[in-house]
């Protein structure tokens, strides 16, 4: 894992005291809020429903033991007890309160950590596949240069002011575990017949009330060239959005508006200016960096060997570990996805828990994905039965991954000052309705995801079934879509038709999933069977 | 009637305009009538309340019940953590929101 | 003109900056007024003339302006570069990092905000055309910058 030399601490610390500052300005009403809030959001603190709510960064959803036991201090300190993972890697809190943020940056700084524009017009941190570096497939391990990126990224001057947020992927294999198209900028790493690494660039997806896929814009980018290829997409954007309408800004619009050929054109002229410039960041640069993600020391002649003759753990290892790239390891997925609870949360206890299990089983490395789960990334198989009775023991082992309860919410209008609906309950009542593990295994992959509004924080859009809350004069009213992905065949979820209320939406889900199961051909998952036969079928299921 | 919301500026807590100050209790909420705008420029200029914004409510039997759901959330709490919510010790308070 | 905050030793321009049509029909104007949203490539052909640019802000979360200014500097543009309208203090040092090298906003700074935020951040990640050196360069001093 990376590590912060002096200069990294030296930029995190000062902007804890760049913060404490302006917190004590607005607090001494030398600022109204309009002129807070953009510095507040830069810092990742939203006025949320409730009470601030503070988002920290995982830089590309690595993080390890020290950094968790942190996290879960500050639950228990400066917040209620708990945290919630997001759709994009980072950790949320509920509960905070202005006059202790500054603190709060502080403590996170001691463990390299921060909360550096994780909301706010700015660039975001960057997410990457949560199996780097262990994952079977990958091509390189994509976080070293995820991490060149958020050290160009952070604090760019010229994009002080973008038309709107920026999130950035990367990943290194051809199975998408990121949900890269839908993202405003995203790399894949590839091979060229040389054998030389470089980026596939793809630009201008994003999800909101316009959803659209990214367009490739680039089959091959030189690695070194990154800084000024970054640099053109986002001068080209910056000067040309529109600025009159916030909901018209991103940069997915101005792609569209502009057609991929020209907007490419543009960047590439662009492009070709900054490479002129010499502002690239060096090979050695890279490779000081990459330095950090030498894999760990994994052991030799490990047993491939398990005793699956308890069902539940049979269950478990069949369902929540993937293949590992080192023999006799395994890459275990811990579910925050419980029946009945909150997905993507986890308490104080279970994050101090996790902690522990990662140090003894995982090199104390654990990773967050865009699900809202965590994995422990490099587990030996021969560990695996011990992991599992210790996530038992604090309510960490359910096996669901990726499937119909293993559900994407967002937090909605039991917190957030945005929503039209609440998202929570409705996952809580599907997994309800589902909990039974055998039906779940004959449903198979099925990747729900529910967003309280058109932001679409839950992903609806690439929902193999989505729901999204809506406002029905002053009721929630929830649109159920059918059809979308986030991985390498990306596709957008369609609207079924009209709306339905909270049981009413339960239930047309589970009419749709009645109707998949009746008409799927063998080895048909849910969105195959959908891309088959198409909308037609499931509206007349679900709309009896 | 028409009550007065906010947030408390340091602590960001939900506050409810009682008529003399800010009160986490909706409860406490008064009918503004058409004072609204002068109250909420005064309170904002002297940091007592940060981005305040007038609601229609109800007064019920069991005391003021803002029209939208969103703002009976904000006076109560999450629905999901009802442990969170500021009636705690009553299991069906949740229904109090819809 | 005093509450600008200037940070460059020669003469200011006397002549009020006028907009980017009309500089561009007056030969003899030496300022020039640069609206966010207005293509600062018009006026490159004309920078020999120029010693005052003024690129207006009108509000602080339109930040084309930053682009503008670095932009100029990139040509080679050794004069004055202005920022008016909505600025906020807190992204001085990002401004003066862009190029930008006197300020005026509409309300003014307090000097020792000023003073505390320019002096905030002890290392920059990346170049943006400025004078200083990123980290990177620092972290392998055998390697040529720039
Ligand atoms: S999708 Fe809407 S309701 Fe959900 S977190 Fe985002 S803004 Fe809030």
């Amino acid at each position: 894992m990376y590590k912060y030399d002096q200069y990294d601490q030296a930029m995190v610390d000062a902007r804890v005291e760049e913060f404490r500052d302006q917190t004590r300005r607005r607090i001494a009403g030398h600022m109204n809020d309009d002129q807070f809030k953009p510095l507040r959001l830069k810092n990742g603190l939203y006025l949320q429903l409730h009470a601030y709510m503070l988002r920290v960064a995982i830089p590309y959803g690595t993080f390890n033991a020290v950094q968790m036991r942190k996290l879960a201090h500050i639950a228990r300190t400066y917040d209620r007890g708990y945290g919630h993972f997001t759709t994009r890697q980072n950790i949320q809190y509920n509960w905070i309160k202005l006059e202790q943020a500054p603190d709060i940056l502080a403590e996170l700084a001691t463990v390299e950590m921060h909360a550096i524009q994780t909301s706010g017009e700015s660039i975001r941190n960057v997410s990457a596949d949560q199996y780097a570096g262990a994952a079977a497939d990958e091509i390189i391990d994509p976080r070293p240069w995820a991490e060149t990126i958020r050290q160009m990224t952070n604090f760019m001057p010229e994009f002080s002011y973008l038309p709107r947020k920026f999130k950035i992927a990367v990943i290194a294999s051809k199975v998408d575990r990121a949900a890269l198209r839908w993202h405003d900028f995203a790399l894949r790493i590839v091979r060229n017949e040389a054998g030389e690494i470089g980026f596939e660039v793809y630009a201008g997806g994003g999800m909101g009330r316009t959803p659209f896929i990214a367009h490739k814009i680039r089959d091959f980018l030189p690695t070194t060239q990154i800084f000024s290829y970054l640099q053109a997409v986002l001068r080209v954007w910056n000067r040309n959005a529109r600025r009159d309408n916030i909901h018209k800004q991103r940069m997915k619009i101005l792609v569209h508006e502009l057609g991929q050929e020209e907007f490419s054109r543009q960047v590439e002229e662009a492009f070709t200016h900054f490479l002129s410039l010499g502002q690239d960041f060096p090979q050695a640069e890279y490779d000081r960096i990459a330095a950090y993600f030498t894999p760990p020391p994994f052991e030799q002649g490990l047993s491939e060997d398990l005793d699956l003759s308890d069902p539940a753990f049979a269950a478990w290892v069949r369902l929540q570990t993937v293949a590992h790239q080192a023999p006799g390891y395994a890459i275990a997925n811990i579910s925050l996805k419980p029946v009945g609870g909150i997905p993507g949360d986890i308490s104080a206890d279970q994050m101090d828990r996790v902690a522990d299990l990662a140090e003894r089983f995982s090199f104390g490395e654990i990773r967050a994905t865009h699900a809202q789960n965590l994995v422990l990334p490099h587990v030996r198989k021969i560990d695996l039965p011990a992991l599992w009775q210790e996530l038992r023991a604090v309510g960490l082992a359910d096996a669901n991954l990726d499937l119909v309860t293993d559900i994407i919410a967002c937090p909605g209008l039991d917190y957030c000052s945005l929503a039209n609906a609440r998202s929570i309950p409705v996952a809580q009542k599907i997994a309800e309705r589902f909990a039974d593990l055998e039906r779940q295994e004959d449903i198979g992959e099925l990747k729900i995801k529910i967003s309280g509004c058109i932001n679409a924080c839950g992903h609806h859009h690439a929902g193999n079934i989505g729901i999204l809350g809506v406002d029905k004069k002053g009721t929630e009213n929830y649109q159920l879509l059918l059809g979308g992905s986030g991985d390498e065949e990306t596709s957008q979820a369609k609207i079924t038709g009209p709306g339905f209320d909270e049981d009413g939406v339960v239930n047309a889900l589970e009419r749709a999933v009645d109707h998949y199961r009746a008409v799927r051909q063998p080895g048909e998952r849910f969105i195959d069977t959908y891309r088959r036969v198409g909308m037609d079928g499931f509206k007349e299921a679900i709309y009896v | 009637m028409k009550v007065l919301t906010g947030n408390d500026l340091k602590t960001g807590a939900v506050t409810w305009w009682d008529g003399v100050q800010w009160s986490l209790h909706v409860e406490d909420a008064v009918d503004v009538g058409d004072h609204a705008d002068a109250i909420m420029a005064r309170e904002q200029a002297a940091q007592r309340v940060n981005g305040p914004y007038a609601i229609d409510a109800e007064k019920t039997a069991d005391g003021v019940r803002p029209a939208h759901i969103k703002d009976r959330i904000r006076a109560l709490g999450p629905t999901v953590r009802p442990d969170l919510t500021l009636k705690p010790a009553d299991p069906e308070i949740g229904n109090w929101v819809i | 003109m005093s509450d600008t905050l200037r940070f460059r030793d020669d003469q200011a321009a006397d002549e009020p900056a006028v907009s980017l049509d009309a500089f561009l029909d007056q030969p003899e104007a030496d300022s020039v007024r640069i609206e966010a949203g207005e293509d600062v490539t018009l006026l490159f052909p004309h920078l020999g003339r120029v010693r005052l640019v003024e690129i207006d802000f009108p509000r602080f979360r339109d930040g084309r302006g930053f682009s503008t200014a670095r932009m100029l500097r990139e040509t080679g543009y050794k004069g004055e570069i202005k920022a008016t309208g909505d600025v906020l203090v807190d992204l001085v040092w990002f401004m003066r990092r862009c190029g930008f090298d006197s300020f005026a906003p509409n309300v003014a700074f307090d000097p020792a905000v000023v003073e505390a935020s320019l002096a905030r951040y002890p290392f920059v990640y990346q170049d943006s055309g400025d004078a200083a050196v990123p980290i990177w360069a620092l972290r392998h001093p055998g390697l040529a910058h720039g």
